[in-house]
Order: C-alpha cells, then sequence, then structure tokens
C-alpha cells in the first residue's frame, strides 16, 4: 500500500512539476516580453524565439542526460581500465579482437541477424496476405500480434516449456520432444544442442516479431493501387504471381523498413539468451556478454564499455539511414 | 479475383487452412502455458498439457497386505484391500513386473500354489489360500489407472502469496504507471515544438530525435548507473523512473511529432490570429486532437516497461522485495527450473496485464506502429 502511495504521488509530482514548469515558464515569459504595450511586435518576436527552448528544455535535458551522454561516457570508458582509473587506448578492444566469447558473441550475433529478421518478415508476409483474404482474418491477426505484449521472459518460460526435456522412456511434457518421439526419434536436450540450440533461441524472437512485421506489411499490401492487380490478373497472372511480381516489388519499401526495425531489436536481444540458456552452450550473444563484464564477478567498466561500443558502431549504419529517410520526408 | 469457379473455392480453403494452421502455430505456445498454470504439478510432471483435456493413464504398483491382515472365511485365508485411491479407476493390472497390464479388471489369477488373486474394476482386490499366508512383504500388484482431468487455481494461490509474485505486481505496477505517464507530458511538449514552432536548429533536432531512436540501451547502462550513484539517486524507484523516461523519449517525441506534423494548419494558425498563446493553443487545440497518438506511444511505453528486464536489474535493487515480475520469473527459472507449475503460473501472470491491455487497446497499437513505420522509418 505504502508503494502505492508512493508511485500515485510521484505521478502526481512528476505531473504537476511537468505543469509547473511549462506554465510557469511560459508565464515568466510572458512577462519580461509581454505581447502588448508599445514594444508588442518586438516582444511578440523575441518571445516567440525563446518559446521554443522552454517546450523542448526538459526533453532535450533528458535526451542529452540518458541518451548523448552515455554514448560518449562509455566511448571514454572503452579506452580506460576496468574502473576508469588509467588510460589504456585501444587494449580493451584489442582484447575483445582475441576473445573466444567475444568472436562466438559477434558470430552469434550475425547468425541472428540473418535468420530472424528475414525468417519474420517472411512470416509476416505470408500471414498478412493469408489473413487479408479470409473472412476471420482479423482475429487470426490479433491472434499472430499477440506475442508482441509478451516480454521476452515470459516468452523464454514459454519456449522453454515447449523445449522441455525427459528422459528417452519417459513421458514426454515438451511439446517439441513430444512430436519428435512420437516421430520414432530420440529426445533430444534442445537448448544445449551445439550449435543448433542458437537457432531454437532464435524461434522465440521470430515468434515474437512476426505480429509486428505482419501488421505493417498488411496496411502496405492493402495501399497498392488495385489497377495494378487487376492488369495482371487480366494478363492472366495467377495468385502467386501476382503476389511475388506485382505486390512484393510495390512494398520493397515497407520490407526494408520492417527488416531494418527488427534488426535493430536484434541487435541488442538480451533477455531471450539471458534467461534461457545464459550464454552458455555456444549461445552467448554481445548484449549479455556486455552484461556479463559489466555485473559478474568483478566489473570491468573497460571492456563492458567496449561491447556496448560494438553495439552502437553496429547500428550506426541503420541510423545514418533512417535519418536520411526522415530528412527526405520532411523536404 | 477471376478464374474458374472451382480453382477459386479450392484456394479459399487453402488459404483458410493454411491461415488456420499459421494462427495454431503461434498461439499454441502461450495456450500450453495457460493450460499448464491450471494442472497440478503430478499430472504436468506426468502428462502433456495437450493430453490434459483427456483421462490421464499412470501405472504403479501397490502391495498387497501381509499374514497380519488375512482373515479366515470358511477354510479360505483372504486378504482384502484397494489397489485404487482417489479419483483414479483401473485399467488394466498384472503381477509381474514384465508385463504389469496383463489382467483386466475383474479376472482372477493363480499367483503359486494355491493363491487366487482378483481384481475388480473398483479396484477392490481378494487374496486367497488354503493355507495361511507366510510372506514378510505383501505380493505386487502393478495398476495402470486413469484419473479424470483435474484443474486447479491452487498454483495461483500458492504464488501469488509463497513465492512472492505479489509483492511483485505491486512492484512493476510501480514502476510502470509513472514511467508511462512522465515521458508522454514532456514528449508532448517537445513535440509540438519540433511540429509546429519555427526556430533555427529544429530540422537537427529533429533528425537528432530519429537517430536516438536506435541507439542501444546497453550503451546507457554503466554510464547512467554511475552517474545515478554520484548524484544520490542510486538504486530505486526514482532512478528507474528517470531511465524509462529518458530511453522512451525519442520514440515519444518521434511518434507524436509525426502525428501533430499532420494536423490541421488552419486550426492552429487561426487560433494564433485569434491571440491564442502558444500554451494555450497547445493545451486547447493539441493536446485534444493528439489522443490517437498519445494513446500509441502510452501502450507502447506501457508493455516495454512492464515486460522490461535489463532496465529492472540494473538499475533496481536485486533483493526478493524490489524485484519486478520479470526479476521474480527469471529468479524462478534458475531455482525452480523443473517446477512447472510455478514456472507456468508465475510467467502467466506476469504476461496476463500485457494480454489485457494489448487486446483492449489494439487499435492504437497498430496506428502507432504505422505511424512510427511506415511514415517514418
Amino acid at each position: 500500500m505504502e508503494l502505492f502511495w508512493l508511485a500515485i504521488s510521484t505521478i502526481a509530482i512528476g505531473v504537476f512539476g511537468c505543469v509547473a514548469w511549462f506554465w510557469g515558464s511560459n508565464m515568466v515569459l510572458d512577462t519580461i516580453y509581454p505581447p502588448k504595450g508599445p514594444n508588442a511586435g518586438d516582444n511578440i518576436r523575441k518571445a516567440n524565439q525563446i518559446r521554443p527552448w522552454l517546450f523542448l528544455g526538459p526533453a532535450i535535458l533528458f535526451l542529452t542526460m540518458y541518451l548523448v551522454y552515455p554514448v560518449i561516457d562509455s566511448l571514454w570508458r572503452s579506452l580506460h581500465n576496468s574502473t576508469g582509473s588509467r588510460f589504456v587506448g585501444v587494449d580493451n578492444y584489442t582484447w575483445l579482437l582475441g576473445d573466444g566469447k567475444f568472436r562466438e558473441s559477434m558470430r552469434n550475433n550475425m547468425l541472428w541477424l540473418l535468420v530472424v529478421p528475414a525468417l519474420s518478415t517472411l512470416f509476416g508476409l505470408i500471414a498478412a496476405q493469408l489473413t487479408d483474404r479470409i473472412r476471420w482474418g482479423n482475429i487470426g491477426k490479433s491472434l499472430i500480434f499477440m506475442p508482441m505484449a509478451i516480454s521476452f521472459v515470459g516468452a523464454g518460460v514459454i519456449w522453454k516449456f515447449i523445449y522441455e526435456f525427459r528422459a528417452e522412456g519417459e513421458t514426454q511434457i515438451g511439446l517439441l520432444n513430444w512430436i519428435v518421439t512420437r516421430l520414432g526419434g530420440d529426445p533430444q536436450i534442445w537448448l544445449t544442442l551445439i550449435p543448433w540450440n542458437n537457432f531454437f533461441l532464435m524461434i522465440v524472437l521470430v515468434w515474437i516479431q512476426t505480429g509486428f512485421a505482419m501488421v505493417i506489411l498488411s496496411a502496405a499490401l492493402r495501399g497498392i493501387p488495385e489497377e495494378t492487380i487487376e492488369a495482371a490478373i487480366l494478363d492472366g497472372a495467377s495468385p502467386l504471381q501476382v503476389f511475388m511480381k506485382i505486390k512484393v516489388p510495390q512494398i520493397m519499401g515497407t520490407i526494408a523498413v520492417v527488416w531494418t526495425t527488427i534488426t535493430i531489436v536484434v541487435l541488442k536481444v538480451f533477455d531471450i539468451v539471458f534467461v534461457m540458456t545464459n550464454g552458455q552452450w555456444g549461445t552467448q550473444v554481445l548484449a549479455n556478454l556486455m552484461y556479463d563484464w559489466m555485473f559478474r564477478g568483478s566489473p570491468d567498466y573497460g571492456r563492458g564499455s567496449a561491447i556496448a561500443i560494438v553495439l552502437m558502431i553496429l547500428v550506426t549504419p541503420i541510423m545514418v539511414w533512417n535519418i536520411r529517410n526522415a530528412r527526405k520526408e520532411v523536404r | 479475383m477471376d478464374g474458374m469457379a472451382g480453382q477459386k473455392s479450392t484456394l479459399v480453403w487453402v488459404v483458410n487452412i493454411c491461415a488456420f494452421l499459421l494462427v495454431l502455430l503461434w498461439t499454441i505456445p502461450t495456450l500450453g502455458l495457460f493450460v499448464s498454470s491450471f494442472r497440478d504439478r503430478d499430472q504436468i510432471a506426468n502428462s502433456g498439457w495437450w493430453q490434459s483435456f483427456s483421462a490421464a493413464e499412470q501405472t504403479g504398483f501397490v502391495r498387497t497386505g501381509t499374514d497380519d491382515d488375512a482373515v479366515q472365511e470358511g477354510g479360505l485365508y483372504v486378504i482384502e484391500g484397494n489397489v485404487t485411491e482417489g479419483d483414479q479407476t483401473l485399467v488394466a493390472w498384472g503381477t509381474g513386473a514384465r508385463d504389469p497390464a496383463r489382467f483386466q479388471p475383474g479376472d482372477t489369477t493363480e499367483i503359486e500354489d494355491g493363491w487366487q488373486l482378483t481384481v475388480n474394476a473398483d479396484g477392490s482386490y481378494r487374496l486367497t489360500s488354503p493355507e495361511p499366508f507366510e510372506m514378510r512383504r505383501g505380493e505386487r500388484i502393478f495398476t495402470t489407472t486413469e484419473v479424470p482431468p483435474k484443474f486447479t487455481t491452487g498454483n495461483y494461490q500458492r504464488v501469488l502469496t509463497a513465492e512472492g509474485l505479489g509483492r511483485a505486481f505491486m512492484n512493476t505496477l510501480t514502476v510502470t504507471i509513472p514511467a508511462t505517464v512522465i515521458p508522454i507530458l514532456i514528449a508532448a511538449f517537445a513535440a509540438y515544438a519540433l511540429a509546429w514552432m519555427e526556430f533555427p536548429g529544429r530540422a537537427i533536432l529533429t533528425a537528432a530525435v530519429v537517430g536516438l531512436l536506435v541507439v542501444p540501451l546497453q550503451v546507457s547502462l554503466i554510464p547512467l548507473l554511475r552517474l545515478h550513484n554520484e548524484i544520490g539517486i542510486g538504486k530505486g524507484y526514482l532512478g528507474i523512473w528517470l531511465a524509462h523516461t529518458g530511453f522512451g523519449l525519442p520514440l515519444a517525441v518521434y511518434l507524436l511529432r509525426n502525428y501533430m506534423v499532420g494536423l490541421p494548419r488552419e486550426v492552429i494558425e487561426s487560433a494564433r490570429v485569434d491571440g491564442a498563446t502558444e500554451f494555450q493553443i497547445f493545451r486547447r487545440i493539441i493536446l485534444p486532437l493528439s489522443f490517437p497518438a498519445l494513446a500509441s506511444f502510452a501502450i507502447f511505453q506501457f508493455l516495454w516497461v512492464w515486460n522490461d528486464l535489463l532496465v529492472a536489474t540494473v538499475f533496481l535493487g536485486n533483493t526478493r522485495e524490489q524485484l519486478v515480475m520479470t526479476g521474480v520469473l527469471r529468479e524462478l527459472m534458475g531455482s525452480k527450473g523443473g517446477e512447472w507449475e510455478i514456472l507456468a503460473t508465475s510467467a502467466f501472470i506476469s504476461i496476463a496485464v500485457p494480454l489485457i491491455v494489448f487486446f483492449a487497446m489494439q487499435k492504437y497499437l497498430v496506428r502507432g506502429l504505422l505511424a512510427g513505420s511506415v511514415k517514418g522509418g
């Protein structure tokens, strides 16, 4: 109950603080430069130069403190030793290049990067196309979209249950092993099955992200002008040809957007690996490796930051691409 | 679509079946968890959840009574008892491990020198012998029994109280609500400035917001943890609220700006001409009109904060009293790896609220996604 009041009062203070800032600062501005009297025009002009910064102030403060400053600080730390007391140049990075776990993480991240966006987009496209053509499509969409609302940790539990292993001869309570034994195979401990265990982890993220891809792609598919499709059908194109040669090329831009958005999620993937294998059995990924260096045993902030910076470098191309697209649109 | 009628209806069928399979594939994992959370421990361990709606078969053996339990009945020595317990029903039985289901209920068999054993459908058995029994341990009767499907809410009671999930639920709520409300306010003002005010540097700021959208959270962890320690916030609710506000802001500003740019120019211009201040325009016109976008972001942020594990682990303490639900779940996965009734129930509790929000507000979520990806990208 105490907690409840703490939360409520925080919201109250937070909301009140925000409103007070915006309202108060505006009022102060209007008092200093009153929009009437002899210099009204001049005052309004001056006030309008300052006002945007009052509106933007808190946002800029937060963005700088919580996103911009950390990037710079991480960069600085990655060039220092574990506690940040001594400058070590690029030692942390050269150490990374030689470290087995880092190489494993890079390899796995690249695998994730190839598999997850591709499969999610593919399944999303199939799901969009199928559900757009049936009567109960909206219910179907909701159900495929649903994993989006489930936490990575929750999804981890869900899928670990599916991969559950019981010794041969016992009743299999994991769905996958049950199917495998029914088909005459031997039960496997899927999560320790190097290198395939990586794919069993990826499936979890594909399961989550497909709904997202489906929603976006379905909207794009519906935006395709009818005439192009009708023309193709009149020319005798089969449904598959219409889909592959008319529809898909027209939504390439959206596919690219979906792909890059999922790519970002994949690069940062942490929770799934953290709770399902914790990077054991050859499944380590960058985000989890970084967490290890930050919190396990004696923290090494230098190496942890270096890994974070590697992540940052990996997302930079997408960042640049996004910014260029956004600017094109503004013009 | 034209083409021959026959072809068309086949195609419709194929599409329906494929869609059904796909939906099934995507639903089954969650369904399994949901069903399992209502099963009791023994049943989860003994059969797959997909078998939980039919009677479950169990095998085992019981021992008969010994000499002491024997009674004399007209020249025969008799031991009587029951091999089933609770709501089990007997399907088959046997006397040897090699063939444990050799006999049907009601059958009689001779074990050795005149000993007769009968086991009935209700589980009662009768072992008779013309001579007094001489055995220290009872005879083994192997049984195959069926248990009717059984569901319970006991797991939920146990998990909410004994495993501390009730407390974690409150913690999660405490983290989530302020972390959802505060960024909305801050972002709304900033978005309005970026969308409708003229000032130098607007384009660069907008681009910066787009850029910050993809900055990996991991980069922020070490610097912010140290910063929080240095300025005295330390680990706690305040820290995590601030952190989530910071991390959620780029998306909030971006979504809201994109939406506000699309609002009709005339309305805002005419309000300005009428002498409304920017603050009034914002409060009376922009905020009400932007409700769909505000709702979209609120859902995003709510789901994201509620489901987050990393930020909570780093910025909130890790004692039992401080854990959020994802944290408890993670701990349970480590400590109660095989106890699926606990794991399934806890997981379901932790995903129930997001699922409710998801299904209730799906419209806004989809709108937000479309605004965030198709338009901007």
